[in-house]
């Protein structure tokens, strides 16, 4: 497999959200804008490509048995790096964001990718690989955080659409808007796919 | 009256899934039939009275006491992980039926986020340790009730015909929208 397709894997063929359908619940959580979606998926690109080198480099003194602990220790570590320095230096994304950050520890995308890719493969591989996968889960919040933010609150990046405003639907930045647009990006995709 | 309006408040308005997307992967993943729905329901609530109840044990007397409240996040998932354990290997040897009831989900549980993100929301609520417990059996019972409604809702649907484009996932992502719209009728009561 050539480096570039290491990469690009990760944007549609085998998008994390959009194709494998892991790590929903951010994707359904933090859409309510494109901001918040860009700033959910750098966070958790910033966790994945980090902890796919840490345990890619750790992979050949990793006892089989313990495996699992030890990769949760290493992505935890840096979700509470990731965490401090939004705080520190973005608190407004923090405050939005709030409780999910501290929860890109339980996103299945970066203990699968650990698993399935860093645990063996070598150390500028996986971090390829966790660059891709990161960049792919970004595209799939920017898509849904695009559609949600449009049609829930007239505006795209804050900035007001002419017609949209004022003929905003409420349901879309609620929760049961979020589980209508995955589902139908979902969807999409799969259409895309297929041709 | 404090509990009653926090009860229906864990239970039914801020419904754990529906309101606040903790726990959809198991919500999307386990949710065909209604018996395997009552299942990881039932761990769930387990799991995480326990979970949180621990958590906040360590957290009140020992993480705040000691100013490490920056290794909340690395602690409550371990503490998570290793009772996860704990609690299937005593299962095991106590009660076998109940052990081969919720068996297969225990090890699931360790990566739903519900579990660590109750943990972690009761810490930035600031509740008390009873209250910590109480709202984390309730959103547990949330958890259960909306997942039930969910696998009950899905065994009807596949006996119906639905567009080839939105079978599997897609579908079941709408029916859960539809079922958070009927959630959110429950905004009112307290």
């Amino acid at each position: 497999m050539s480096k570039l397709s290491i990469v690009t894997k990760g944007f549609i063929k085998e998008n994390p959200t959009l194709v494998l359908v892991l790590g929903t619940c951010p994707a359904l959580a933090v859409t309510t804008s494109v901001e918040n979606g860009i700033g959910m998926g750098l966070a958790t690109t910033f966790v994945l490509v980090l902890s796919n080198m840490f345990i890619s480099l750790l992979r050949k003194i990793t006892p089989n048995e313990v495996r699992i602990p030890i990769f949760i220790v290493v992505i935890a570590t840096f979700v509470s790096i990731v965490d401090l320095l939004i705080q520190g230096f973005v608190p407004a994304l923090a405050e939005s964001l709030g409780l999910f950050i501290p929860l890109i520890v339980v996103n299945c995308i970066v203990l699968g990718r650990a698993e399935a890719f860093a645990s063996k493969n070598g150390v500028f591989d996986s971090m390829l690989d966790g660059l891709g996968m990161g960049i792919g889960f970004t595209i799939a919040l920017v898509i849904i955080g695009t559609i949600r933010e449009i049609l829930g609150s007239g505006s795209i990046l804050g900035y007001e659409i002419p017609f949209m405003k004022g003929n905003e639907i409420l349901i879309f930045v609620l929760a049961p808007g979020a589980f209508f647009v995955f589902g139908y990006v979902i969807a999409l995709t799969r259409a895309f796919q297929k041709k | 009256m404090y509990y009653i309006i926090m009860i229906i408040g864990a239970v039914f308005v801020n419904n754990i899934i529906l309101a606040q997307f903790l726990g959809a992967c198991p919500f999307i993943g386990v949710s065909n039939k209604v018996s395997t729905a009552t299942g990881m329901g039932l761990a769930v609530l387990f799991v995480m009275t326990i979970a949180t109840l621990f958590t906040s044990l360590i957290n009140n007397y020992f993480l705040i006491p000691l100013g490490l409240q920056f290794l909340q996040t690395i602690t409550f998932i371990l503490v998570i992980a290793a009772l996860v354990q704990m609690v299937e290997m005593i299962l095991k040897k106590i009660s076998p039926t109940l052990y081969q009831a919720l068996g297969v989900f225990l090890p699931l549980i360790t990566t739903n986020c519900a579990v660590l993100g109750v943990a972690i929301l009761v810490t930035m609520k600031g509740y008390s340790l009873i209250d910590s417990t109480l709202y984390a059996i309730f959103s547990a019972v949330g958890f259960a009730i909306a997942i039930i409604i969910f696998a009950g809702i899905r065994e009807q649907l596949d006996l119906v015909g639905t567009p080839k484009g939105v079978q599997g996932v897609p579908i079941a992502l709408i029916t859960a929208g539809i079922l958070a719209l009927a959630f959110m009728g429950f905004a009112n009561l307290v």
